[in-house]
């Protein structure tokens, strides 16, 4: 068991460090570095080699490779492109706020999803299973814009129930962006749910026809103790990774629905520092949201072995 | 009887909706009754809807299934009648099920004390804090070692039979006068089987409950049951006392089942039941079974003949009960088994054959970590042209590992296999040459497994002809439609998809297609253990004629010592992936014997009940040989002493080809082990 | 398989879908899709650049049936138009995505071993890249005209289609029938292409149309941030995002790309649904007896 759990984390810090060096690399090979950017038209000759000379970037790569991960490790991802601003303290805002909006959606997204699955999949064909599986197929296929722009055409702005977008400062108090972010922890959640939903509905409908169930029915135990004794935890097991990824997506890839609300999450950062091409900025959110994804896949593997008796021991023999 | 029965099921139809909103049919008119302190045996193969009766009686259907009409009647109730509540009452407590598969019937993720304490909670009125000692008291009652163990185990981490036998006691928590047994030994090894079938049927004397057994196999049903009904197609074709319908059955289906199985006493191969039942939910006017029956006239294929009396006490469906007789009972009616003779060259030598699963770690080498034993070791045997071997053990025993080994697909770890007894092969198939190939065929266990279920019969039949002959065009067609007539299968078949086919027809193209490469040695691994028992001997019967025909060497690996029996010239026993016996069948099937052949032979039941298998060890599953010594010891009924632990047993020789690897001498071993 | 055979399986397995209703309905959307798609350079009322300036964000009309935009274009052209440059590209990188990452991920899955090994760490890491970010840095950087674009999204979506492929090829190989190829000695490429792949690219059917209607939610989203389709051509995503800020005045003008993208994706995940059941991929159907 330890050794396994182990072998999942070494796993992990590889998976980690090729992503750095993926980065890294990608960033190494556009045309063009930061003084490029920084300078614009002025990038010749001798203020390009001072630029370079005070950012460093004369230096051999596999040194400012060093040199990077090294500060990452502590939290320190350099200057940003302007060389004005630290980049950990214009990220550390927007990260609380990014997890703010994903707490907002996982703390009522994720019950609501195992019950609206556990539902769909025990009045399987019935028009609750029709209703909620066409609704989470309606979620999940519609873009994520789109929903947000429906929501606010009909919640903001026809309704007038809550503010359409963020106005907040990426500083303020968390309590402070209570109003205004509810829409879009609501389209985060809608998608979220409908991910969810489709596993938990998937694995409990072969949980309830699997033959456990079948003797626990003909046991005379009672049909809601089965469900939560006999059928619930082990659907559960498999749904364990897909709510990982969705919470790695949640914790990192909504750039869209920021962008949509103008929330000052880390994925508007991102869209404002690609389009302001300033690359250290992008590298340090890249590596906080892939370092999250592992992470957080991560927890979730050593979750499954720890709660699947059938696994753990299944993977000490395969070993 | 006086007393009113426990079960009784009176006109059942039970059915599912097929296309279209019409209702196919499961189950047609069955009844049944059954008193306390009485066993019924359900008898059928796949497909003949014995489970959904079973299920049925506890007014329980399937997804998808709907019961039509009739009633199911516990003590005085129509289960069906019953509020949730109650059923919920009944069942698990007086009402208990054994399912066929407790591997899968246990819940994963619950330990197995958490299992039974659920069952004492919901049926039991014994205060909270005696449970444990009942549940300890139950794990003892169905003779599990060390319980308080086992209550802290998951499910998976029990042998099948253990966890049989946990199945047993849960149902056993809730004081059953009724249990249904839905083939609860199908699956497991003979020894293991005959252990808990012994335990049932003390179990049934003992608490004079009311037993309703479901099994495919009549040797089962022999054991333990005193009347049996046998359904075909969803109906009752005969029902009558066990000891009639095993010695004298009054249907025609009953008696050609009884003359397929095949017995150990057996001369000659099972007679074979020509054709297949019509599958579940199809319609048919008449007799269900008038298309495989050799009585049938006309007015049986339109008339359904209605329950009349038959021999004895029994009740049979069948317009002719008195002509039934001449259909012949006797296993052994079949084919006279090809002999090949005893001076003809070897076609294939193992030497010392060792096979090992895992590799050793870099780790465990570097730290010069003794190996665990291996898998498979030290087989050195021979086969002649034309000969069949059989290899019979239990499941663990490492034959199909051989067979895979002598195939290329697996390579030993040391030792040398031989093509006549001086070409060496490669270990693997990418080292063999083709011709080497093409003489070495192997036919695997399930059918649908081993044929491409994306490939008609035709592609499947022609890729060995076009592999090793080349054929192309006419020539490729006229020989698949031959190999196919050879199996018994026409022309008609080389378009279908192995979807479409029943398993017995699937099992006929895996045999066609290693036949196709025109072999000198085929290997067979179980290949009949996945199909029903009616099938089966069609199946023995066509390897029988491909080995006269081909003069073909055959290894024939099956747990079914019957059917190793009547195929095999010669027969080698394995335990634990080591040699204990090898010799001429006859020799092996007689005095002096190896201990676990002996403890293999007596555990055998035979559809007869007048025979009773014998119990000469404990069927404790074991996960590893032993490192040393015999790998028997642990389970020895008459293990010779510490040497046993020690010293790897010596082969003795007694004349004929047979030897016997063991420390008793042979004058010892030539006594039946206990009378 | 010859190219008869190939056709009757592929007439077969059409008939089979469309004989259910999630067949029937997502096969006429997606078909629908591609109709308009090709013809609707001719039968677009107006001219995608066409400006009324007289009849800026107006109302639906007889002349403008779905009204106008903050131009004064014509709505309805442009949404019969917005679909072109996402339904050629993703057209194509789809199938180029699957192509690779299924041929990779295959031959990963039967060699195995130390390259297995490594690149299966590199396509982990890079799936824990966030979402699009990869596809944003490489437009802004070389332009997000389609001839970048492609193969961007030709790349990035078939690193997850190697997983499912090694998956599949995995359990495939496991089965008997490939033993039984193996122990007649065919070579190991003819058990791949006769064996193997008929029983891979029946998975790879249904993961391509997921994919497809994936790369499309994505294509509109870079094309909503404005990294895609750069204007005045017309685009799903970039009218939304135009007509956003003149939803309140006029709703018609995000609801009709809206209504566009949205019938497209979900008919081509009805479309998998069908293909999957069809195909007896699905997990949940179980036999009734």
């Amino acid at each position: 068991m330890f050794a396994l759990i182990v072998r999942r984390l070494a796993l992990g810090l590889i998976t980690i460090g090729l992503v750095s060096v993926i980065i890294f690399l990608g960033v190494e090979a556009l045309p063009g570095d930061a003084c490029t950017a920084v300078l614009e038209r002025d990038a010749v000759g001798e203020a390009l080699e001072k630029c370079r000379e005070t950012m460093g970037l004369n230096t051999p790569a596999l040194t400012r490779y060093g040199a990077w991960i090294g500060g990452a490790l502590h939290g320190d991802f350099g200057l940003s492109a302007n060389g004005q601003e630290r980049i950990s303290d214009l990220v550390g805002f927007r990260v609380r706020n990014s997890l703010l909006l994903a707490a907002g959606a996982l703390s009522v997204g994720i019950p609501l999803a195992l019950c609206l699955g556990t539902l769909a999949a025990l009045r399987r064909d019935t028009w609750v299973d029709i209703l909620f599986s066409t609704g989470a197929i309606l979620a999940m296929t519609i873009p994520e814009f789109v929903a947000a722009t429906l929501l606010i055409l009909i919640f903001a702005i026809w309704l007038g129930w809550v503010p359409a977008i963020v106005l907040t400062p990426a500083d303020a108090q968390p309590l402070e962006f209570f109003p205004e972010f509810i829409l879009a922890a609501v389209v985060l959640t809608m998608l979220m749910v409908a991910h969810i939903m489709r596993m938990v509905r998937s694995s409990m409908i072969d949980a309830m026809a699997s033959d456990y169930v079948q003797m626990a029915t003909l046991k005379g135990v009672p049909y809601w103790r089965i469900v939560f004794r006999h059928a619930l935890p082990n659907a559960l097991l498999p749904a364990i990774n897909v709510i990982a990824l969705t919470v790695a997506w949640l914790l990192g890839g909504v750039v869209v629905v920021e962008v949509v609300f103008n929330y000052p999450g880390l994925g508007r950062l991102l869209v404002d520092a690609i389009s302001g091409r300033d690359l250290p900025v992008v590298q340090a959110i890249t590596m906080i949201v892939a370092a999250t994804y592992v992470g957080v896949n991560l927890f979730a593997d050593i979750l499954s072995l720890a709660l699947n008796p059938r696994l753990r021991s299944h993977q000490m023999r395969v070993r | 009887m006086a007393n009113p029965p426990l079960i009784d099921i009176r006109k059942l139809c039970i059915g599912f909706s097929g296309r279209g909103g019409t209702i196919l049919p499961v189950l047609h008119d069955v009844d049944l009754a059954v008193c306390r302190g009485e066993s019924l045996g359900i008898v059928g193969e796949s497909g003949s809807g014995k489970s959904t009766l079973a299920l049925a009686a506890m007014g329980y259907l399937k997804h998808g299934l709907e019961k039509i009409d009739g009633e199911v009647i516990y003590d005085g109730v129509d289960m069906f009648a019953r509020s949730p509540k109650e059923l919920q009452r009944i069942r698990g407590g007086k009402l208990g099920l054994i399912p066929q598969n407790s591997g899968q019937s246990l819940t994963p993720t619950l330990r197995i004390g958490q299992q039974i304490d659920e069952v004492l909670h919901l049926h039991c009125t014994l205060p909270k804090a005696l449970h444990e000692a009942r549940a300890i008291d139950l794990l003892t009652q169905v003779r599990l070692p060390d319980p308080r163990a086992i209550l802290r185990r998951y499910p998976h981490e029990l042998s099948g039979g253990q966890q049989q036998r946990v199945a047993i006691a849960m149902a056993l928590a809730g004081e059953p006068d009724a249990l249904l047994l839905d083939e609860p030994t199908t699956g497991l090894d003979v020894t293991t089987q005959a252990h808990i079938l012994d335990l049932l049927r003390e179990l049934a004397v003992t608490r004079k409950m009311a037993m309703v057994y479901v099994s495919h196999d009549l040797g089962v049903i022999a054991r333990v049951c005193d009347r049996v009904l046998v359904l075909y197609a969803g109906e009752t074709v005969l029902i009558g006392p066990a000891a009639e319908v095993l010695r004298d059955p009054a249907h025609p289906y009953a008696r050609a089942l009884l003359a397929s199985i095949p017995r150990l006493c057996d001369q000659q191969l099972p007679r074979a039941l020509n054709g297949r039942p019509p599958s579940p939910g199809s319609h048919h006017h008449g007799c269900a079974f008038a298309q495989r029956c050799a009585l049938a006239t006309e007015t049986c294929r339109t008339e359904r003949p209605p329950m009349t009396a038959g021999a004895g006490s029994q009740s049979t469906r069948c317009l002719y009960p008195d002509r039934v007789s001449e259909i012949d009972i006797r296993g052994g009616g079949g084919a006279v088994p090809m002999v090949c003779p005893a001076d003809s060259p070897p076609a294939l030598t193992l030497k010392d054959v060792t096979i090992r699963y895992q590799r050793p770690s870099l780790l465990a080498r570097l730290r010069h970590r003794a190996l665990n034993p291996a898998t498979v070791e030290g087989i050195s045997l021979t086969l002649r042209h034309g000969e069949s071997l059989g290899m019979v053990g239990e499941s663990g025993s490492g034959k199909s590992t051989i067979l895979k080994a002598i195939a290329g697909l697996l390579a030993p770890a040391e030792g040398q296999i031989l093509l006549d007894d001086n070409t060496l092969l490669g270990t693997t198939v990418e080292r063999r040459r083709p011709d080497q190939l093409r003489r070495l065929q192997i036919v695997f266990q399930n059918p649908d497994a081993s044929l491409n279920p994306r490939q008609s019969v035709a592609e499947i039949l022609s890729q060995p002809l076009r592999l090793y002959f080349g054929l192309r065009g006419e020539a490729l067609q006229d020989r698949m439609v031959a190999l196919l007539d050879a199996v018994r299968l026409g022309a008609s078949y080389l378009d279908r998809r192995p979807g479409q086919l029943s398993g017995g027809e699937k099992q006929r193209v895996a045999v066609a297609r290693a036949f196709a490469a025109d072999p000198r040695i085929v290997l067979c691994d179980e290949i009949t253990s996945a199909l029903d028992v009616s099938v089966q001997a069609a199946v023995l019967e066509l390897l029988n004629d491909l080995k006269r025909v081909h003069g073909t060497a055959f290894i024939f690996v099956s747990h079914n010592l019957a059917i190793v029996r009547v195929l095999s010239d010669r027969v080698a026993v394995l335990y634990q992936g080591r040699l204990c016996e090898i010799g001429p069948t006859a020799a092996v099937y007689s005095q002096p014997s190896h201990p676990y052949t002996e403890v293999l032979l007596s555990a055998v039941l035979e559809p007869d009940p007048d025979h009773a298998p014998r119990l000469l060890t404990e069927d404790r599953a074991e996960l590893s040989p032993p490192e040393r010594g015999c790998p028997f010891q642990r389970r020895c009924p008459v293990k010779a002493g510490a040497i046993c632990e020690t010293d790897a047993p010596p082969w003795q020789e007694t004349g004929n080809g047979h030897a016997i690897r063991c420390h008793l001498p042979l004058t010892a071993l030539q006594n039946r082990i206990c009378g | 398989m010859s190219t008869a055979t190939l056709t009757a399986r592929v007439v077969c397995i059409l008939r089979d879908m469309l004989a259910r209703p999630s067949g029937a309905i997502g096969l006429t959307l997606v078909g629908l899709h591609l109709v308009i798609a090709v013809t609707s350079p001719w039968i677009a009322p107006f001219d995608y650049t066409e400006m009324n300036a007289t009849m800026t964000l107006s109302g639906p009309s007889a002349e403008h049936w779905l009204g106008t935009d903050h131009l004064g274009r014509d709505v309805f052209s442009r949404m019969l138009l917005g679909g072109r440059e996402a339904l050629l590209i993703t057209g194509i990188a789809t199938p180029v995505a699957l192509l690779w990452g299924g041929f990779l991920g295959v031959f990963l899955g039967l060699r195995g071993g130390w390259l297995d090994e490594v690149l299966m760490r590199v396509v982990d890491a890079f799936l824990a890249l966030p979402g699009i970010l990869p596809l944003l840095v490489l437009i802004t950087v070389f332009g997000s005209g389609g001839e970048v674009l492609m193969p961007t999204l030709a790349f990035f979506f078939g690193i997850p289609v190697i997983r499912v492929a090694r998956a599949a090829a995995h359990e495939v190989v496991a089965r008997d029938f490939i033993s039984a190829a193996r122990a007649r000695g065919h070579r190991p490429l003819d058990i791949v292409r006769r064996e193997l792949m008929p029983n891979v690219t029946d998975t790879l059917l249904v993961e391509g149309a997921m994919r497809w209607s994936w790369m499309l939610l994505g294509f509109s989203a870079l094309s909503f941030l404005g990294f895609g389709v750069a204007p005045p051509r017309p685009d799903w995503g970039l009218m939304v995002s135009d007509a956003r800020v003149y939803m309140s005045l006029a709703p018609w003008g995000v609801i009709a790309p809206v209504i566009a993208l949205s019938t497209l994706i979900i008919g081509i995940n009805l479309t998998a649904d069908a293909l999957a059941k069809t195909l007896g991929l699905d997990q949940s159907r179980k036999a009734v007896v």
